[in-house]
């Protein structure tokens, strides 16, 4: 029985005229698929353990508060839905509770480095002029794509007529600011709820953590907290695409070593 | 026994007493498959079993119906039955038959879907998009075509130009045709196909450029390529700070140059731009080379400016030429309405002027004729001193009394100095009078008059 995954399950929402997935291997551009047993491997391995590419190590509670992410906005610009997420407030400004941020990003973190794994295609999105540049530099980098420039309607929702038939949408969306420039939730959010993308989102004090799948709450003003978040996806997506690509080798040399 | 052609629209499996026994069909999911992959091609059967014979693409795609079966007389009972219920079922879905089964046994299946299911949505589809592939093969055929055409025209393929190309095809497929463009043609595929974006992703949907998913991926990527070289100007400004160094004065001169226009910005990134769009990138490329340190990036600034060639053509004046007498003359040319006149001014004379070989008095009766000739040369006080020649056509009397006017200004430029000449131009004479005959429009009496108006 196939194991369910991520890209199959996701398949039936592109409004693609693809052909249905023929139980082939993942699309693999070195058509030296390993075979259907080995695939299978491929993808339950990392779900072994909980935190397979070991995520944790990457940043301590130490970093984020050098970063600066603790510091919210102050007290009128709450969100509601961000009370849980605050340790307090001092001098009218919110503080975001740490322990909670570390979990969160542990989990967001982990999820990314699930979908690199799975060759899923990520797209970092942010309205934030200020950074702009650095997140778009971040995921040229790590191979990815990056969207901080003005969201057209139907990107999500209308892709086979905006970009021609066969367009392959996005797997994972990081919202590294989730405010676009009039301080209302990007639309980006609502469009991957409706199209069942999920989202990883960086959500500040003031912003909305409803719709996003992996919310981490922090602070998306600082420039040094968006370049920890920059430096921490990055690094997440390069490690995990390294070890598929060692492990396809892995299994390949053991196919054929099979064979012969 | 109900006629086949009363099946329900639900479509069913429909199994005839005499057929061979039934297998369970195999989900053919290719066949819809490749019909969405396909839009243009009528809806294909596809049958994965031995034996089966493949499907012919029918009528437009309306419906589509399995071919000869084979010589299997049970088959062949199948093959009628079923061409009975497509064209008894004429209703607005397409019926599509699935066969499955071996070779022996057939099974009919009639799914029934609607046209929007496999209809072409022409207009959402956009420009026609040509893959690459597609280019290449042009390519070939259009190379090997150009040879047999050489073998034709009994010429050497090897040294076979395009202008043979088009003399050998204008030959050989006379077109009576008006426009240029609707004649036969036989050009080189780059020219005939547009160039355009190719297919922008891979084998996997992993689209190749990093910033595809923005709808703009050239212009954004321009963006982030020059806001990177801001960047790099800036950090070296901030380095010759703290060395303490003096930031570079000399500044690039831009008095020649223009930036691109908008539709050769289109051009460079085959993509379509809007108005806030281009003004922000010249906006941002202004910022650049404005900034102190600007030109350490001056090669890439280059490939966004051009060069504006000299508006100004600076009028040359002739010398003054002697003929065989001495005398030095100078000649001019001007027009004026439908009058065109060529003078002839020489020096040392006594003010006789003639024209078409007669003389002024008697070729201009008129005094306001005669003033318009003498004007130039009371402008400069050279009444009398001068003798002038001219020949003259078209146009009445005074505009041939203008363009005599403007012929002998401009020859006197070699006689006077260049301060004098300002004031020629100043005062107007050597300006061509642009005002002709307006035409006459429909619907009016003259190019202005209107038609009388009537209140009833």
């Amino acid at each position: 029985m196939a194991v369910p995954r991520i890209l199959r399950a996701a398949a039936p929402r592109l409004y693609s005229s693809l052909p249905a997935p023929v139980p082939a291997p993942a699309p693999a551009p070195a058509a030296r698929s390993p075979g259907p047993g080995a695939d299978d491997r491929l993808l339950t391995e990392p779900l072994s353990q909980p935190d397979f590419f070991n995520v944790k190590e990457l940043f301590s509670l130490k970093d984020l508060f050098n970063a600066r992410v603790h510091l919210g906005h102050k007290k009128g610009c709450r969100h509601r839905f961000m009370e849980p997420y605050i340790f307090g407030c001092r001098l009218d400004q919110d503080i975001i509770d740490l322990d909670q941020t570390m979990d969160h990003l542990q989990l967001a973190l982990n999820f990314t480095a699930h979908i690199a794994y799975r060759k899923g295609i990520i797209l970092f999105v942010s309205r934030n002029r200020q950074f702009c540049h650095l997140i778009e530099s971040t995921a040229q980098e790590c191979g990815e794509y990056a969207h901080t420039r003005y969201w057209q309607g139907g990107l999500l929702t209308n892709a086979p007529i905006q970009f021609g038939s066969g367009v392959r949408l996005p797997d994972l969306l990081i919202f590294l600011s989730s405010l676009n420039n009039v301080f209302e939730p990007h639309v980006a959010i609502r469009d991957a709820a409706k199209m069942n993308i999920p989202t990883v989102g960086v959500v500040d004090t003031n912003c909305n953590p409803c719709l996003i799948t992996y919310p981490i709450p922090g602070n998306d003003d600082s420039p040094t907290a968006m370049e920890l978040y920059c430096k921490l996806f990055k690094m997440t997506i390069i490690r995990a695409k390294d070890y598929r690509k060692q492990r396809e080798v892995f299994h390949e040399l053991q196919s054929k070593a099979e064979g012969n | 026994m109900r006629p086949p052609s009363a099946c329900s629209a639900r479509g069913c499996a429909h199994q005839r007493p005499s057929a061979a026994p039934l297998t369970p069909p195999r989900p053919s999911r290719s066949a819809l498959a490749q019909r969405r992959a396909a839009p243009s091609l009528p809806a294909l059967i596809a049958t994965h079993r031995a034996g089966a014979a493949p499907a012919l693409p029918a009528n437009r795609g309306r419906r589509a119906f399995l071919g000869p079966c084979g010589a299997e007389p049970g088959a062949a009972v199948m093959a009628a039955a079923m061409r009975r219920l497509l064209r008894a079922g004429g209703r607005r879905g397409a019926a599509l038959v699935v066969a499955a089964g071996g070779a022996r046994s057939q099974t009919l299946r009639l799914i029934y879907t609607t046209t929007a299911a496999w209809k072409k949505n022409v207009a959402a589809s956009g420009p026609e998009k040509y893959t690459e592939a597609f280019i290449k093969k042009q390519i070939e055929e259009f190379n090997l075509g150009k040879r047999h055409l050489a073998n034709m025209m009994g010429e050497d393929p090897e040294t076979f130009t395009q202008e043979d190309i088009d003399r050998a095809i204008a030959y050989l497929f006379p077109s009576g045709l008006f426009d240029k463009r609707a004649r036969p043609m036989m050009k080189h595929p780059t020219e005939i196909f547009p160039e355009q974006r190719k297919i922008q992703w891979g084998e996997d949907g992993r689209p190749f450029h990093f910033l595809f998913y923005t709808g703009k991926q050239s212009y954004y990527s321009l963006m982030h390529d020059t806001y990177e070289k801001l960047l790099n100007v800036q950090k070296h400004q901030d380095q010759m700070a703290a060395q303490d160094l003096p930031p570079q004065k000399e500044k690039k001169n831009l008095v020649g140059s223009r930036w691109l226009t908008k539709t050769e910005l289109e051009e460079m990134l085959l993509e379509k731009l809007s108005d806030d769009d281009y003004s922000r990138f010249i906006q941002l490329l202004q910022k650049l080379v404005t900034s102190p340190c600007g030109n350490i990036e001056e090669n890439y600034i280059k490939k966004f400016s051009r060069e504006i060639s000299a508006q100004l053509q600076k009028v040359v004046i002739e010398p003054l030429k002697h003929d065989d007498r001495g005398v030095a003359f100078s000649t001019g040319e001007g027009e004026r309405k439908t009058s065109r006149a060529t003078v002839i001014v020489y020096d040392n004379g006594t003010g006789k002027i003639t024209v078409n070989g007669i003389d002024v008095l008697h070729y201009f009766p008129v005094l306001q004729d005669r003033e318009q000739l003498l004007f130039p040369f009371q402008f400069l006080d050279r009444v009398g001193k001068h003798d002038m020649v001219c020949t003259v056509s078209g146009g009445g009397r005074s505009s041939q009394a203008g363009a005599i006017r403007l012929a002998s200004a401009k020859a006197l430029r070699s006689f006077v100095t260049e301060k004098e000449v300002e004031f020629m131009r100043q005062a107007g004479l050597l300006t061509v009078d642009p005002r002709v005959k307006e035409r006459k429009k429909p619907g009016q009496e003259g190019a202005r008059r209107k038609f009388t108006w009537k209140k009833r």
